[in-house]
């Protein structure tokens, strides 16, 4: 694949974070390079949700820094953190389950959208002129994750791994830099795991989105990662391309159990 | 027995020409439309530069996307089809090449097959969901060097096979997505390789017309790879007078205008689809559309309301499912509104649709009201409020399937036609309509029944040849023109066709009865919960049958009655299920009782499959008729075991997934006794088996 991997446009360092006497993270440093696909795995319990939530400003950590295209953070304001284009998906779901596949995409549009409630509530030309332009690109979307059958189905009718695909609809309606997708494949099938694998390859491939992403399994993680952080009991114990990663004496440890 | 029938429906001598067929034949064709010499015989190019000059505003093909129906006018279409004319003649493609064409009915991919008609090339449309691996052989045997695809998925099985496939040197993808930076030699996008196109045409104005000027009516103009059953499949090659003669004379029949609204939403590749929505698109000039993607296909039929339709059996099937499931899950007001609605359509529609004179006037206000809260909404449900003209083909259509939408006020028809005729051979004529045969045929068709039972043709529409294969061609065409169907079948008193299977599948049980196997496996196929049917019997001393269950129908069943299942192989041996599934062979038994040719071919043992059949796994064709001697084959313990009485039996099967990849399922499956019946004629009673 040809993409340009560039420069580092996110880097978290000696981030620590427990709650109460639990530690969760304990000094991790890590970066991501533009237009790369990032991934973090470990075991479960690992503290891959809570380095997401770092990041995404969620939780705040007790020692350390974010650095995000220059401007470092020692805690990050969600509403802040999605205006500077990084969206993400959630392991539970956090789609408006009553809501079609389409209105439930056009919520990623709200930060986008200029006209003010009045206006949209009278269709004021203007505001209808937003929302076409909006719709056409939700529209995208659908065409993009080939959803279009299930366009007007409200969500909770869908199945789970169809529901996945909408919370990612719904992440990349905000046209993100960065998008945090956090285990994108848990609970799904084979066949719905490569379906997902080719769609997050291919919104790397042609909007040049930087995705970092959870995971806890391996063999998805390997084949479309550029380069993988390891994590176990909060500490990380492996950086690098996916074949170093593998063969790591410590990641075969951690995820194999040692022999006694 | 031979009997001859002259189509021509003006001529009464029909039934007595067994002698002196040849002399009156001659006048009898001189009569077709469009025949031969005609000196304006149209050529597909021509028939677009008509429209285009005629008609320049008109929609021609509209396709949905981004959830906007999006339509292409008749001069936006000329004008797209000779930039991709000239892109492909700039690049020395010319007379006699052949053009690949793969993927989902999309107008670019039309308008690149009549790019290739232009320049006296044969586009040669492909399955896209054909494997890499089936794709090679049609590759080198038409010795392809110019490919138009649909998507990354079309482009990805062309790149794996083009070691094998050397001459292919230019692909052209529709959608380039995800192809980006694919770096193989010879790829290029749509609307580059069309720019190039347009940038040659500044320098060369007189390109479309002259070229349009050039094409004759006898070059060949498409061909069609027939999935064999056996061997190599082999390329059926046409010409614009074989494909136009007959869909012109089928157009003047159903008196199809340019107004006509179509859905293109089957496989390019099937012949039938080329002839509704190609042949007869361009012979008439109406619009035709694609659906979004394979799974809106019926939301976008609800949309665009077709006028003229093709839908086969097994896609009525599985909207009358869904019907009944949703009823089943209706309240108790719907569901009786409904049965009462559908009790009166299948006594009087029918007969109502037909202009019969003798229904009487109770009868016609019921139906006028049933009409109101069933027919009608059912009908817009479907996406057929508009059909003036649906037909059926493909496999024999069960009768009670048939009558269901015809009873609904749906001009439904059967017709007659393969590969090699170019589809129209026999179709029904209004008010002519009989569940059981086809029609006859067609004004300009010859058709007779051979010695043997086979069904002989005599037709403008009927193949030129097989590509590089004058042995096979030879073999299902004699020196008098005649072409064999491998159909069995007879003409009725009316004239019209009954086929009864294939003909190298009708056998004999060891007690010397008839056994036409895809009769018996229909008659199973008509009931919801039954998927595919498999009967064997040639040579045996009694029938016995494999069943697939449908998933959905079955799936619901077993949710309305608190039965738990894991996934398909467990629902299908689940104990409700072959009870289930035994009162539909039982039904059929007592069916087939009840008719004195078939009543030996009752089903005395059946199993029920743990996986689906799949045209990936060799099991169907492409398009979903069972292999019978391969899945005999494959499936031959199974088969000596219910001849052999076992109660169980072990199986490991292959299976290939959609990515090539190739796994293994293993199951231990139940067999079990069907209840026969003696036949009904006889004073003996029912015994069980």
């Amino acid at each position: 694949m040809a993409r340009d991997i560039g420069d580092v446009i996110l880097s978290v360092e000696n981030i620590s974070l427990s709650f109460g006497g639990v530690k969760a993270l304990t000094d991790i440093s890590f970066d991501v390079r533009e237009h790369e696909i990032r991934s973090i795995i470990g075991p479960n319990g690992a503290g891959k949700s809570s380095m997401l939530n770092v990041i995404n400003g969620v939780y705040t950590p007790q020692q350390g820094r974010v650095t995000l295209r220059g401007r470092t953070f020692s805690h990050m304001d969600p509403h802040e953190v999605a205006l500077a284009g990084i969206a993400r998906t959630f392991q539970s779901l956090a789609l408006f389950k009553g809501m079609t596949v389409l209105d439930n995409i056009m919520s990623g549009r709200n930060l986008r959208m200029k006209s003010n409630l009045l206006m949209q509530a009278i269709r004021l030309g203007p505001a209808e002129r937003e929302e076409i332009e909006h719709r056409r690109f939700c529209e995208r979307i659908i065409d993009f994750l080939e959803i279009q059958a299930y366009r007007k189905v409200p969500v909770g009718r869908l199945p789970y791994g169809l529901q996945k695909r909408v919370d990612l609809g719904r992440a990349l309606a905000m046209e993100p830099s960065i998008l945090l997708l956090d285990e994108p494949m848990a609970g799904m099938n084979t066949e719905e795991k490569q379906d997902m694998s080719r769609f997050i390859l291919d919104v790397n491939d042609e909007f040049g989105t930087t995705i970092v992403l959870i995971e806890h399994d391996m063999g998805v993680v390997m084949d479309i990662s550029d380069r993988v952080v390891v994590l176990d009991y909060g500490r990380k114990i492996g950086d690098g391309p996916p074949d170093e990663v593998r063969s790591d004496e410590e990641v075969i440890r951690a995820y194999l159990g040692t022999s006694h | 027995m031979i009997v001859t029938r002259h189509a021509a429906p003006e001529h009464e001598e029909t039934m007595s020409e067994v002698q002196g067929r040849a002399a009156p034949q001659v006048d009898r064709r001189a009569a077709t439309p469009a025949r031969a010499d005609a000196p304006d015989a149209p050529t597909f190019p021509r028939l677009l530069a008509k429209h285009a000059a005629e008609r320049p505003g008109a929609p021609a093909i509209r396709e949905k996307d981004l959830g906007i129906w999006q339509a292409w006018s008749w001069s936006r279409l000329r004008d797209e089809v000779v930039a991709i004319a000239a892109a492909l003649e700039s690049e020395g493609f010319g007379p006699g090449d052949h053009l690949a064409v793969i993927g989902e009915n999309r107008p670019r991919l039309y308008a690149a097959m009549i790019a290739a008609q232009l320049l006296r090339g044969i586009p040669v449309p492909m399955y896209q969901d054909a494997i890499a691996a089936e794709m090679t052989y049609v590759l080198r045997d038409a010795e392809v060097r110019f490919a138009v695809v649909e998507d990354q998925e079309q482009v990805d099985k062309l790149l794996e096979v083009r070691a094998q496939a050397p001459a292919l040197a230019r692909i052209v993808f529709d959608d380039p997505r995800g192809l980006r930076h694919y770096p193989d030699p010879g790829l290029e996008s749509y609307e580059a390789f069309s720019e190039r196109g347009r940038a040659w045409l500044a320098a060369h104005p007189e390109f479309a017309d002259a070229r349009t000027a050039a094409g004759t009516p006898d070059d060949p103009a498409a061909m069609f790879y027939t999935s064999g059953t056996t061997g190599n499949p082999k390329g059926v090659v046409h010409t614009h007078r074989s494909l136009l003669t007959m869909a012109i004379v089928a157009s003047r029949m159903e008196g199809l205008s340019c107004d006509e609204e179509v859905l293109a939403y089957l496989p390019l590749a099937w012949v039938g689809q080329n002839t509704f929505s190609y042949s007869q698109w361009l012979a008439n000039g109406f619009t035709i559309n694609c659906p979004e993607s394979a799974q809106t296909v019926s939301a976008d039929m609800r949309e665009i309301g077709p006028t003229f339709h093709f839908a086969p059996p097994r896609v009525l099937e599985a909207l009358l499912t869904q019907v009944t499931i949703r009823m089943e899950d209706a309240g108790r007001l719907k569901r009786w509104l409904y049965a009462r609605s559908m009790a009166v359509a299948r006594r009087v529609g029918e007969r109502i649709l037909d202009r019969d004179a003798g229904v009487g006037l109770a009868d016609r206000l019921a139906y006028r009201l049933g009409d109101l809260l069933v027919y009608g909404p059912l009908r817009n449900q479907l996406g057929m409020s508009r059909v003036r003209v649906a037909y059926t083909a493909g496999e024999a259509i069960g009768p009670d399937l048939f009558v269901f939408y015809r009873s609904l006020g749906i001009n439904l028809k059967q017709l007659y036609g393969s590969t090699e005729t170019a589809v129209y051979v026999c179709v029904q004529p209004d008010g002519q309509v009989k569940p059981d045969t086809v029609g006859p045929p067609l004004a300009g068709v010859d058709l007779q029944v051979s010695e043997s039972g086979e069904v002989l043709i005599r037709s403008p529409g009927l193949l030129r040849e097989y590509y590089r294969n004058p042995a096979a061609t030879a073999e299902v065409r004699d020196a008098e023109g005649w072409y064999r169907t491998g159909d069995a079948g007879y003409l009725d008193p009316q004239g019209h066709l009954k086929i009864i299977d294939r003909a190298k599948d009708v056998g004999r049980l060891a007690g010397g009865a008839l056994f036409a196997p895809k009769y018996v496996e229909n008659k199973l196929k008509f009931f919801p919960y039954v998927k595919e049917a498999v009967a064997f019997g040639d040579g045996r001393d009694r029938v016995m049958a494999f069943v697939n269950v449908d998933f959905e129908a079955c799936g619901n069943w077993c949710e309305r009655r608190n039965v738990a299942f894991a996934g398909y192989a467990d629902l299908a041996g689940r104990p409700e299920i072959v009870e289930l599934v035994r009162d539909c062979v039982e039904k059929v038994n007592a069916d087939l009782a009840a008719d004195p040719m078939m009543s030996a071919s009752q089903i005395h043992r059946f199993l029920i499959l743990h996986k689906e059949l799949d045209a990936d796994d060799e099991e169907l064709t492409r398009t979903r008729k069972v292999r019978r001697g391969f899945i005999a084959k494959k499936y031959e313990v199974l088969v000596d075991a219910l001849y052999a009485g076992a109660t169980s039996r072990h199986i490991e099967t292959q299976v290939r997934f959609e990515d090539g990849r190739v796994g293994t399922v293993a199951a231990t499956l139940g067999l079990h006794e069907a209840k026969t019946f003696a036949p009904v004629a006889a004073p003996s009673t029912a015994k069980a088996a």
